[in-house]
């Protein structure tokens, strides 16, 4: 056969399979690069465990991957969007305007967000207010809002070591920013006192006085970071000064490198998250399309097998990985075999 | 005459000399425009040894890190396969027998495993059983379930199994995890490491050359001994031969016509402007154009290498053009006068001369564009091939719309695992990424070595 025969003839054979081609058999998940470690161990699992094909899961972040999900419905979109923080209403809309319909919110756990310096670093017992005072552009010195001139922790807090500082926070595309600043920027802000004078400032206007709150400094004291945790590892491996913000997940695979901060005296752990005692967590979910389920096949027992007690319970893989198993697992477990939408957020 | 020619010439008197010197000694202008031109050679060599220095020092990372990927430690020991926990029905019924999972046969494992530790005398002080199973990788029990699975037979039988060691025991075995570390290290404690040292003397702990590494698909991120390249070799090795065959009739075809058939006017000159600019696009950008035509438009499936291929086509083809269009053009115009002087069509002019004595370059730009398109990730990224794909895609032709990686995805995914034994695993890729690299470079070379015609 002549070269140019068997192009075409390949070709052909291309074309004729692809319109062929039989419905997809595996499973499709994307989202949050945070639950992507734990959607592979699920999916690596199921496929050792189950007669269905190991799913593919991707990763690229929350928001992206639930406008994937929201793109449609039909063998060419994907199944389950991971997502480390709670879908908004606009992503609903989009979901409804492709006639996406209905959607199973499925939360699986917690992750704990922790603070992180070098090992071999000095101990920083911290607590929101002085994260605030360290890494916000202003805040409350005497009664009056400054710019930010600290340059070492002990003009922070007396108690903290006489080390320069240096921070390391998510960049703002990431979910565990959202976090942060939450659970952190802005309750450091409402403890420091510097909320209500900003609130004062601003005419009582509380909503403006958040936004000052989660203004952070740019004289390169506190630094983006826009990669993944293994970036900012490497970051602290170069500059021993600093402190990090990790996923507990990350930390717990990496004690040999990182030494730990307390939160409010907390030591973060999966027992002290899942009680409640470290504030800084979050839920992490896996939002379904509920049309796809009986069409792609092992999807249903995908999600079962995800929230089954094996994994997701506090004895699973998952919990040893670092997930906080969530408490009210049984009620996701009935809520998931009963394949119940979401109910249309406020 | 010959008095009016004395008198033009200089006199060859001392004061002549110093006017306009010597040939034997230098004058200061000749000195400055030699420095200038040592100056100008120091220059090329330094800019030569500059980047000679920075292949080294990135060489030498990649192999120091990336080296020990290849060797992979290992436990032998024998397992009972007990047959009531494995069968509880006790029918044989493969369907009833896969309802133990993996969790059963790791405890099963794990049994046998310590069982075998104090048969053999091995002292285990200090590490519990949980401590003792997790030295095994759980990646170990799906191998032997499928074994059973696939021959129940073995229900009630001791067999002899080689399962990896968990990825802190591999790390200890290179020299990454030590006793200090250890201390601190909340996957492994020194006593565990204690116990590998008397498994390596028992024989039971042996470390041996990583197959696996090249064979095994990917793992999750509990398991990074068990990761390895297998499903983004076939993903890569299916979207190169896809390249080649789509880019290089069209490339062909597209540059014969430019270069031979087109006339040449302020069309062409578009096209051939607008070829250029194609070839410097960011890579990324096809991969969205391929998101919106593959997959949203043409309904390709998602992360297959067929759509990989596809958007690598889309990146490849303006190298591929423009090298064979500068090949076509060092074909000499007398080759083409004599083949029509002696009646040839332009057709045959064109099929039986120029472009056999065109094909080693257009051989050597199609390589080095394939080259090109192995290492590229940033494209992949939107058409979903930058995932966690476990299942090897099948075998041609239909396996090219099954879900894979490629070679550089999976060096990216690694290196964002919170695990450190994926620093290892990902140099270890970049490795056999380079040496494809430069399989594929070295036969450009020699291809043009070989064939090329000079006029």
């Amino acid at each position: 056969m002549s070269p140019m025969k068997m192009t075409a003839s390949t070709l052909a054979l291309i074309a004729a399979s692809a319109v062929t081609a039989s419905a997809r058999d595996q499973v499709q998940v994307t989202g949050s690069s945070t639950v992507l470690p734990y959607a592979t161990i699920v999916a690596e699992a199921f496929g050792e465990n189950f007669e269905f094909p190991t799913p593919v899961v991707e990763g690229g972040g929350s928001g992206a991957g639930r406008k994937k999900m929201c793109e449609g419905v039909g063998e060419n979109t994907v199944d389950i969007a991971n997502s480390s923080s709670k879908i908004s209403k606009s992503d609903v809309e989009l979901c409804a305007t492709n006639g996406v319909g209905e959607i199973m919110e499925v939360r699986f756990g917690y992750d704990g967000i922790v603070f992180a310096s070098d090992v071999n670093g000095a101990e920083f017992p911290l607590t929101p207010a002085d994260v605030y005072n360290a890494v916000a552009a202003q805040v409350l010195k005497d009664g009056a809002i400054v710019d930010n001139a600290a340059a070492q922790w002990s003009e922070v807090n007396a108690a903290l070591p006489a080390q320069d500082i240096l921070m390391f926070v998510p960049g703002t595309k990431h979910g565990t920013r959202e976090v942060f600043d939450d659970k952190v920027i802005v309750k450091g802000c409402e403890d420091s006192g510097a909320f209500e004078a900003f609130a004062a400032a601003n005419g009582g206007d509380e909503d403006k006085a958040e936004e000052l709150c989660m203004k952070l400094r740019t004289d390169g004291r506190s630094v983006d970071i826009d990669g993944d945790y293994t970036e900012t590892l490497a970051r602290l491996d170069a500059d021993k000064n600093a402190i990090g913000v990790f996923g507990l997940s990350f930390y717990q695979n990496n004690t040999d490198k990182l030494r730990v901060s307390t939160m409010n005296g907390v030591i973060p752990t999966v027992e002290s998250i899942a009680a409640g005692d470290y504030p800084v967590s979050r839920p992490l979910y896996f939002y379904v399309k509920k049309a796809h389920i009986g069409v792609i096949p092992g999807l249903k027992e995908y999600v079962t097998f995800f929230v089954s007690d094996e994994m997701a319970g506090p004895d699973g893989p998952l919990a040893e990985y670092g997930l906080v198993s969530d408490p009210e697992l049984a009620a996701t477990q009935a809520a998931v075999e009963a394949e119940t939408p979401m109910a249309p957020l406020e | 005459m010959t008095d009016a020619t004395a008198n033009q010439m200089p006199a060859s008197g001392p004061a002549a000399r110093s006017k306009h010197g010597s040939i034997l000694v230098q004058a200061p202008s000749m000195r400055a425009r030699n420095r200038a031109e040592a100056r100008f050679k120091a220059y090329g060599l330094a800019a030569i040894v500059l980047a000679l220095t920075m292949l080294a020092i990135m060489l030498t990372t990649i192999l120091s890190d990336g080296l020990s990927a290849f060797r992979q430690a290992s436990l032998t020991f024998p397992v009972t396969l007990d047959a009531a926990t494995l069968d509880k029905s006790g029918n044989r019924d493969v369907a009833e027998m896969s309802k133990a999972t993996t969790v059963t046969y790791g405890k099963v494992m794990a049994q046998s495993f310590v069982a075998h530790l104090v048969a053999q005398g091995i002292s285990t002080e200090g590490v519990s059983e949980k401590e003792l199973a997790a030295m095994l990788s759980k990646d170990a029990p799906a191998a032997l379930r499928n074994d059973v699975l696939a021959n129940p037979d073995l229900l009630g039988q001791t067999i002899e199994v080689t399962v990896l060691a968990n990825g802190r025991i591999d790390g200890y075995l290179k020299g990454r995890v030590t006793m200090e570390s250890a201390q601190k290290d909340s996957n492994i404690s020194p006593e565990q490491l204690v116990l590998s040292d008397a498994l390596r003397k028992a024989g039971i702990l042996t470390s041996g050359f990583n197959w696996g590494f090249l064979k095994n698909p990917d793992a999750s991120d509990q398991r990074p001994e068990a990761a390895g390249l297998g499903v983004a070799m076939i993903g890569s090795a299916y979207m190169m031969v896809l390249v080649l065959i789509i880019t290089l009739p069209i490339g062909v075809a597209a540059s014969v016509y430019l270069e031979e058939f087109a006339p040449k006017n302020k069309w062409t000159d578009l096209i051939e402007v607008n070829i250029s600019n194609l070839a410097a696009v960011p890579s990324i950008v096809f991969g969205i154009l391929g998101l919106a035509v593959f997959i949203n438009f043409a309904g390709f499936p998602q992360s297959s290498s067929l759509v990989g291929a596809f958007v690598l086509s889309l990146m490849t083809l303006p190298t591929i053009i423009i090298a064979t269009r500068a090949s076509l053009k060092a074909v000499p115009p007398s080759i083409r006068d004599a083949a029509l002087g002696v009646g040839a069509s332009k057709m045959q002019t064109v099929a039986h001369h120029v472009l056999p004595l065109a094909a080693p370059g257009i051989l050597t730009g199609t390589i080095l564009g394939l080259a090109r398109a192995l290492g590229e990730t940033a494209p992949l990224l939107l058409i979903g091939m930058v995932a966690f794909v476990d299942n090897y895609p099948s075998a041609p032709a239909e396996g090219v719309l099954d879900p894979a990686t490629a070679l550089p995805v999976q060096i990216y995914t690694w290196v964002q695992r919170s695990d450190p034994a994926f620093v290892e695993r990902s140099n270890g890729a970049i490795i056999v990424l380079l040496l494809f690299l430069m399989v594929m470079n070295v036969t450009a070379i020699l291809l043009r070595r070989r064939f090329e015609r000079r006029w």
